[in-house]
């Protein structure tokens, strides 16, 4: 299957013997380090540039507007001279804030997110660490994102933040759950925990078709629960404008507020990236069973544009919530997830089980 | 038995008002016709204004030049800024009698709020909403404009 598709271990390998003929192995290890770091520096910088640009794009056509126009063609440079903007705003210390957490608060959220990019599998053959327990590493490193949220609201000594923090505490812990319980649904029909065989499982169909009914449900209810997990579209209330100000980071200014922002439209991406990934087949192109033909002329499309179509269809689905929903009260968000969604995905994922067991599904 | 009926129900009530929700928002989406954003300098040629538009305050004059304005000073007492002056005349008419009429119709633009008493009282519908609304100039006593145009005169209508 797929052998006309490019594979970027073969560019990766390339690199890595071109290295190793320069220098002794320790070096070539940390160059190959420095050179990863490097490249997932810009594509993080870019990314959460162009995200922006898109969010605000989108929201505007929903909303009848125009968006962004006045800054280059179609206003694409307006994200970067808000971050010019940002870039140069004073930072201003808070006098009775806990002037070490408040300062380690933004870079947790940001390695949080960092940690969690390295696992996904943007290609063929390109992943950064292909885990054997991928899946449980991305959730498990995406959640520490939530310890940056509390410390900020901590540690900045203003009511609005300690609420927005302890909301978004309440929140993620609630939907952390239904958030694993869905990704667990497909774990158990591809049976591993890596992303790379996760990818391959799904080479002749998406889980998303393969695995009926019950799969559709698993989709719905991580779409639901991960919009959530990212205190996003209509789960914003850890940052509620109309109450709370700000939320968690109403006291940060400058670039450290710029950095929760940047990471909040970076998990956006992750999670798509990671629904992406499990239910629609990350980079692999759209094969249907045995249908050679149509298999093969799908393959002619690079895996890597696979991967980013799919991605953002995810954010735009997330974007589309945001821009339509009314936000929830926090006793309606811990019913819906408690009272609806839990029990769901529980019974689900017991009748998912029962159908792998019988072999039902393709 | 009837809760879990109701527990589905609701369920299924939920998600069906969530889709009836996206579909108003992803129909907007996907016709970008529907923008009512004017890109403003870039159309200025093209840009065609509401009826009902408050630019400024007018006088419409017929093409013999004549107005329907008799002077009476409603719009005056009506305006809430005193944005209106109206300095009259009086003249002989045909019959020998004195007659009141409008010399001077004074409006100044840079007092008016357009909240648009003077064109709803005007007995004589003599006041209208124009549509220019580029009114920046660099001397203030160019906002104050008179809005019947010399040599103009009233309007007769054969009395019923």
């Amino acid at each position: 299957m797929s052998s006309n598709l490019y594979d970027f271990s073969t560019l990766t390998s390339s690199i890595h013997a071109a290295l190793s003929g320069m220098m002794s192995s320790g070096w070539v290890v940390f160059t190959e380090l420095v050179l990863i770091g490097l490249l997932f520096l810009l594509f993080y910088a870019l990314l959460g540039l162009f995200l922006v640009y898109l969010e605000r794009k989108v929201c505007a056509i929903i909303q009848n507007r125009v968006g962004p126009n006045r800054v280059g063609k179609w206003g694409l440079l307006q994200t970067i001279a808000d971050l010019i903007k940002l870039l140069l705003k004073e930072l201003i210390p808070i006098r009775k804030a806990d002037p070490i957490l408040f300062n380690l608060a933004p870079f947790i959220v940001i390695l949080a997110s960092f940690m969690a990019m390295a696992a996904l599998p943007f290609a063929k053959g390109l992943q950064a660490v292909d885990f054997n327990i991928g899946v449980f590493y991305v959730m498990a490193v995406s959640s520490l994102g939530v310890v940056g949220i509390l410390l900020a609201g901590w540690s900045s000594n203003s009511k609005y933040s300690l609420i927005g923090a302890i909301r978004s505490g309440a929140q993620i812990v609630s939907y952390e759950l239904s958030v694993g319980l869905s990704i667990l649904a497909i774990v158990v029909f591809s049976g591993t925990m890596q992303l790379s065989g996760i990818v391959e499982s799904q080479a002749d169909g998406w889980w998303l078709f393969k695995g009926h009914i019950p799969a559709l449900i698993a989709f719905v209810i991580f779409l639901i629960a991960s919009t959530a997990e990212i205190n996003r579209g209509p789960f914003d209330l850890a940052e509620a404008e109309s109450e709370l100000t700000a939320g968690f980071h109403t006291e940060y200014s400058g670039i450290k507020f710029a950095f929760f922002f940047l990471a909040e439209y970076i998990n956006m991406f992750i999670v798509a990236a990671i629904g992406a990934t499990i239910f629609l087949g990350g980079w692999m192109p759209f094969h249907i069973g045995n249908w050679e033909g149509f298999n093969h002329i799908m393959n002619y499309i690079p895996s890597m544009v696979w991967f980013f179509l799919k991605t953002f269809f995810i954010v735009y689905l997330i974007m589309w919530f945001k821009w339509t929903f009314p936000r929830l009260r926090i006793d309606q968000l811990l019913t819906l997830e408690w009272k609806y969604l839990l029990p769901i995905s529980l019974v689900n994922i017991v009748f998912i089980a029962f159908i792998v067991l019988m072999g039902w599904h393709f | 038995m009837n809760s879990i009926v109701e527990y589905f129900t609701d369920l299924f009530k939920g998600l069906s008002s969530l889709w009836a929700g996206m579909r108003v928002t992803g129909k907007y989406f996907i016709s970008p016709g529907a923008i009512v954003t004017q890109q403003y300098p870039e159309n200025r040629k093209t840009l065609k204004m509401e009826d009902r538009f408050k630019g400024e305050i007018i006088m419409p004059h017929d093409e013999n030049n004549q107005h329907a304005c008799t002077g009476c000073g409603i719009c005056e007492m009506n305006c809430p800024n005193g944005s209106i002056e109206i300095i009259t005349d009086r003249i002989p008419n045909a019959e020998g009698k004195l007659e009141r009429v409008i010399d001077k119709h004074i409006y100044h633009l840079s007092m008016c709020t357009f909240c648009g008493l003077c064109v709803k009282t005007c007995p004589s519908n003599a006041l209208a909403f124009g549509q220019k609304f580029e009114h920046a100039v660099f001397d203030r006593s160019k906002l104050t404009k008179v809005l019947n145009q010399p040599g103009s005169s009233i309007k007769k209508e054969a009395k019923k």
